[in-house]
């Protein structure tokens, strides 16, 4: 062979001529590249480095001197510093440490201060940084600026920023601070093993099992999926609370802590482990069973051997999402958590409690810790779960079995029980005058302009809001799919684009929201408009339920011929062509999907947005945690009731429309 | 030609011998490939590859997988550009434009039917928005499906009809907008087998029909042997071989388009002067060949080129070319498996060694010689088909 004559010409690579086609493919996946970044990357940039930002007075940086009475001598220039030692420290050591809106005034740096005296002040700074107000107008240097008495009561200086972790440090050293971490875990893992345990069994009993009313349970599960994860919490209130019907069983404890934290995370966090655990038992090979038993392997051991392992990942899989939705939600630790302090309680309390948001962003990146490990953790487990699966297996097919199907039916119909219980509870109570004296039916509680927290004005707002991120959300997010899996070349902006797009997975609805808040208040950014307004809200629940989307809409299009590009090219046909004629009709089921759940989840969530709605925006969510906190709990219950209603209402609409659009549009599917 | 092993001169030889054979002046190439690299990382997935195609010419790209067939025909299509070289089609440089302007239809083996449209809409997608009126565009469409034989599953869906059918619609879409070249990926490998037969027929017809140039890649031999006009034979990202499907097969170029294309026996040799080479336990005569005295070779043979004899004579009539008793060897039949078509046999010889050769016998053959497992007789090696090749580099 003449292997040793052939030889690279040397050169760059060719490249192709860029089309128009091209260009504008390009410029679409610039701009959605460009809305997360804005979105997501930048605001949870200025999060953490909120977080280790420090501000202090710096007294060392200002030079004062005063004029005798005549105005014409002056005292000698002196420190800030040294005059506040030379009065005995009126500015004490503990006002140095402020935030970034910190400011401090001067003028009890002389005793016999008065703004009525013709004495003049000077102030400089010693270093061109050092910053101070008189009155709003910032100055800034060592120039000195001479004002009379009632002017210099006006002097405020600045604090100077620096990098460190002294916010870090400050949290851990606040011990009731410190010890939330150590409730959010416990309540993490505890709430985690239960949910587990129990959607297990929920599972196993859906899939291997020919119980009657399967339907009907999958139906009931899925219903917490539809209400925000206040209204748990209510209901236990009216259970197990003070005036509670049940509060015998409690024995003495209260509900209010751990234990209604605990029930109510069981009752939110059940659909989603259920469904990742009901997939993996669903693929299970119905010939490894026919292995077990013609190896004369008893249930037990076939179980153990052959049940556990086959859904391991599907398990550890949920038990990470689980223990995330535990310690990132706000919502019903809010409303159940009485004393017992945990992570997510902890951020709203300093961000809106205490007006604190350097505090606030430390615990947000602490909460961000155990919700990018669980992320990393989980997408390592999914990459081997795709190993599990083969195309020829042979699908599962249960047995009746008279006393396994019963003992099924009575589980799965207790743990109905306790999902339509709490949901009951909250209607029974919304619907009647005054639980628990007064029990004649009425609307009073649906009254809601009488009450806090935004009245009818925020339901409409809820739905205006959700309507706006479905339809947007679901344009971007799909549109956003499309370039990273059909465009060619231009690899490493898809890759970035992929990874921005997993990124919201990982990050808790808090963190996000508060992050948001640093990002866009910020009235150097210029976005700064949207601040306040019904779009902060949308961009900000589209990007927090980003990723979920992206994988629905990847999924749809992966499954897409790889080819149809190339032929639509071949045969002159601009992409929008393809794109509208073939990929958005085929991919409709998913489109579909996208848009439903970010309706539901626009309509049921709290933890962004609670501290991005402004008066006008209102949101019926938020309605049901401010009319909780205020006392009106019925009211609330029955907020969380129309958020219910308005859930329900948009899946069956969404069933219905999915049925005739596929009827219409889709006959190609059947054969 | 034959002993030709230079990737690259060999597309030279075909030029000079289609301009040879010709009365016709001679005509520019149609599809021009000049020193086309395709390198991913380190890996060179084509070797300066140059080539011509002939207007009107169906060719065939025919190699292994991973031998770079499917990388050239997509960097012909634009689809994944080529690191170097040029492409000239039609006299155009094309070598970095992109897929929506250059001139061709494709077919790829998945079909890529889209699912929601109607056969006629998948036909007429690629004639929309090219200034046609609604009743051309129709009538055009009606010629389509004629000309595939489909014309009654106009409104039907692509999940309607079987796959065959589907890809002869696939072929319609692709010729509707008269391409100047039509490019074939694998378009038959996920077809049954009786389908796939009767398909390629008519691929072949409706290509002689339409008169359009075409590359068809496939890794069947036996497809690329029926339908082209001419084989490129790749291998390791260069060209082996390009020949007509009788050249391929009957000369091959080099050891590898031997054994690809086709079955051979092979046998270590060394070459002996006067042009004969040694086995292990005989000396063969053989075909002319380039190799220097004493090096080693590999010597080939096919089981068909075998010639059976009844045992130490040679039966009268059945060699023609060879009338002297060079390379008959007594043998011994090992065993014998029925094909349906023939026999195939393996036959043993202390001047093989301890390989066995393998021949096919016609059934006629067979029961005319009486050979049977165990029975001995005599094989004719037929010198023009002895072929020599320099031993494969390591």
């Amino acid at each position: 062979m003449t292997a040793a004559t052939l030889e690279i010409p040397r050169g760059r690579a060719l490249r192709t001529r860029v089309s128009g086609d091209d260009l504008v493919k390009r410029g679409l996946m610039v701009v959605i590249s460009l809305y997360l970044l804005v979105a997501l990357a930048a605001p949870l940039y200025v999060l953490l480095s909120k977080s280790v930002s420090t501000y202090e007075f710096d007294l060392t940086a200002f030079e004062l001197q005063r004029s005798d009475e005549s105005a014409t001598t002056w005292s000698e220039p002196k420190t800030v510093a040294t005059l506040n030692e030379e009065v005995g420290s009126v500015i004490t050591p503990d006002q140095l440490n402020t935030g970034s809106d910190g400011r401090l005034s001067l003028t009890d740096l002389y005793p016999d201060f008065s703004f009525r005296s013709p004495v003049m002040y000077r102030i400089r700074g010693t270093s061109d940084d050092a910053a101070y107000l008189v009155g709003s107008e910032l100055h800034r240097g060592t120039e000195w600026l001479e004002l009379d008495s009632n002017t210099f009561r006006r002097v405020v200086i600045r604090p100077s920023a620096s990098l460190g972790l002294d916010n870090f440090v400050a949290y851990f050293s606040t011990p009731a601070l410190a010890q939330s971490i150590a409730n959010s875990v416990l309540m993490g893992v505890i709430s985690t093993v239960l949910v587990i345990s129990i959607a297990f069994g929920l599972a196993y009993a859906l899939n291997r099992s020919c119980m009657p009313l399967k339907g009907f349970f999958r139906l009931v599960t899925t219903i917490p999926i539809l209400v925000p994860s206040l209204l748990p919490g209510i209901a236990l209130v009216y259970l197990f609370g003070n005036q509670g019907l049940l509060k015998g069983l409690m024995m003495g404890h209260s509900i209010y802590g751990p234990i209604g934290i605990v029930i109510g995370s069981v009752f939110f966090t059940l659909p989603h482990a259920l469904l990742i655990i009901s997939t993996a038992l669903s693929v299970a090979d119905q010939r490894h069973y026919e292995a077990a038993q013609s190896l004369r392997s008893s249930p037990w051991r076939t179980f153990w051997t052959v049940t556990v392992p086959g859904a391991r990942y599907g398990i550890i899989s949920a038990a990470f999402v689980v223990f995330t939705l535990v310690i990132t939600d706000f919502g019903l630790p809010k409303v159940i958590g009485g004393q017992y302090n945990v992570l997510a309680v902890d951020i709203y309390k300093q961000v809106i409690g205490q007006q604190n948001f350097e505090m606030g962003a430390v615990v947000a990146v602490l909460l961000l810790v155990p919700a990018v490990a669980a992320f990393f953790v989980d997408s390592a487990i999914r990459k081997r779960q795709v190993a599990l699966l083969s195309a020829r297996s042979v699908p599962y097919q249960p047995k009746p079995d008279r006393g396994f199907d019963t003992a099924c039916f009575v589980y799965c119909s207790a743990v109905a029980l306790f999902i339509l219980m709490m949901i009951g509870v909250c209607q029974f109570a919304a619907t009647v005058k005054f639980w628990p004296y007064d029990l004649t039916p009425s609307l009073n509680n649906f009254r809601f302009d009488l009450m806090d927290g935004g009245g009818w004005g925020a339901y409409y707002n809820s739905i205006v809001m959700a309507l706006l991120t479905a339809v947007f959300g679901t344009i971007i997010v799909f549109v956003g799919a499309y370039m990273v899996e059909k465009t060619d070349g231009f690899a490493a902006g898809r890759t970035l684009f992929q990874f921005l797009a997993m990124l919201p997975m990982a990050v808790p609805g808090m963190v996000l929201g508060l992050s948001f808040i640093f990002f866009f208040n910020d009235p150097a950014n210029p976005f700064n408009a949207i601040y306040g307004t019904m779009a902060i809200l949308v961009v900000s629940t589209v990007t927090h339920f980003y990723t979920v989307s992206h994988l629905t809409a990847l999924t749809a299009l992966n499954q897409m011929d790889r080819e149809f590009e190339p032929v639509a090219a071949s045969l002159k046909q601009p992409f929008h062509r393809l794109f509208f004629r073939v990929t958005v009709p085929v991919s409709l089921p998913a489109i579909l999907d996208i848009s439903i759940y970010l309706f539901v989840n626009a309509m049921t969530t709290v933890s962004a947005v609670v501290f991005l709605y402004s008066t006008q925006t209102q949101l019926a969510s938020v309605a049901v945690l401010n009319m909780d906190d205020a006392g009106d709990i019925a009211p609330a219950a029955a907020m969380g009731m129309m958020i219910f209603y308005t859930n329900v209402a948009a899946r069956l609409l969404h069933g219905i429309v999915s049925r005739l659009l596929l009827k219409r549009s889709q006959a190609w599917r059947q054969r | 030609m034959k002993h030709e092993t230079i990737p690259g001169a060999t597309s030279a030889a075909v030029r000079s011998r289609l301009s040879a054979e010709g009365t016709e002046p001679v005509k520019s190439p149609y599809l021009q490939i000049e020193n086309v690299w395709k390198t991913f990382g380190d890996f060179a997935a084509l070797k300066g590859i140059s080539l011509s195609i002939q207007e009107g010419e169906f060719v065939c790209f025919l190699g292994p997988s991973g031998c770079g067939k499917t990388t050239l025909l997509r960097a012909v299509a634009g689809l994944d550009l080529q690191t170097r070289g040029t492409i000239h089609q039609g006299g155009k440089d094309i070598s970095v434009l992109p897929p929506s302007q250059r001139d061709y239809g494709i077919v790829f083996q998945s079909y890529a039917l889209f699912p929601n449209l109607t056969i006629e809409k998948n036909v007429a997608f690629g004639l929309e928005n090219t200034r046609r009126s609604k009743a051309e565009i129709a009538q055009r469409v009606a010629e389509l499906l004629d000309l595939v034989g489909l014309a009654s599953q106009a409104r039907k869906y692509p999940a309607q009809l079987s796959g065959g059918q589907q890809q002869r619609i696939a072929l319609a879409r692709a010729i509707a907008i008269s391409p100047g070249l039509l490019l074939l990926d694998e378009p038959l490998s996920a077809l049954d087998a009786k389908v796939r037969v009767h398909l390629r027929h008519e691929i072949k017809n409706l290509q002689r029909k339409l008169g359009v140039t075409t590359i068809m890649v496939t890794h069947d031999q036996e497809e690329a042997l029926a339908m082209a006009d001419r084989i490129v034979v790749m291998n390791h990202g260069v060209i082996e071989q390009v020949g007509t499907p009788t050249e391929v097969y009957r000369e091959p170029a080099s050891l590898f388009v031997a054994d690809f294309i086709g079955e051979t026996n092979q046998f270590p040799a060394k070459v002996l002067s006067g042009g004969k080479v040694a086995l292990t336990g005989t000396e063969l005569a053989c075909a002319p060949h380039g190799c220097a005295t004493g090096t080693p070779v590999t010597a080939v043979i096919r089981p068909v080129d075998v010639i059976p004899h009844r045992d130490g004579t040679r039966t009268p009539g059945t060699s023609d070319a060879v009338a002297t008793t060079d390379n008959l060897i007594d043998v011994d039949v090992r065993e014998m498996e029925f094909l349906g078509g023939f026999w195939r046999t393996r036959l043993a010889s202390p001047r093989f060694g301890d390989g066995l050769l393998v021949a096919d016998f016609s059934i006629n053959a067979v029961r005319r010689l009486d050979i049977a497992e165990g029975s001995a007789m005599s094989v004719e090696l037929p010198r023009d088909r002895v072929l020599v090749f320099p031993e494969r580099a390591a």
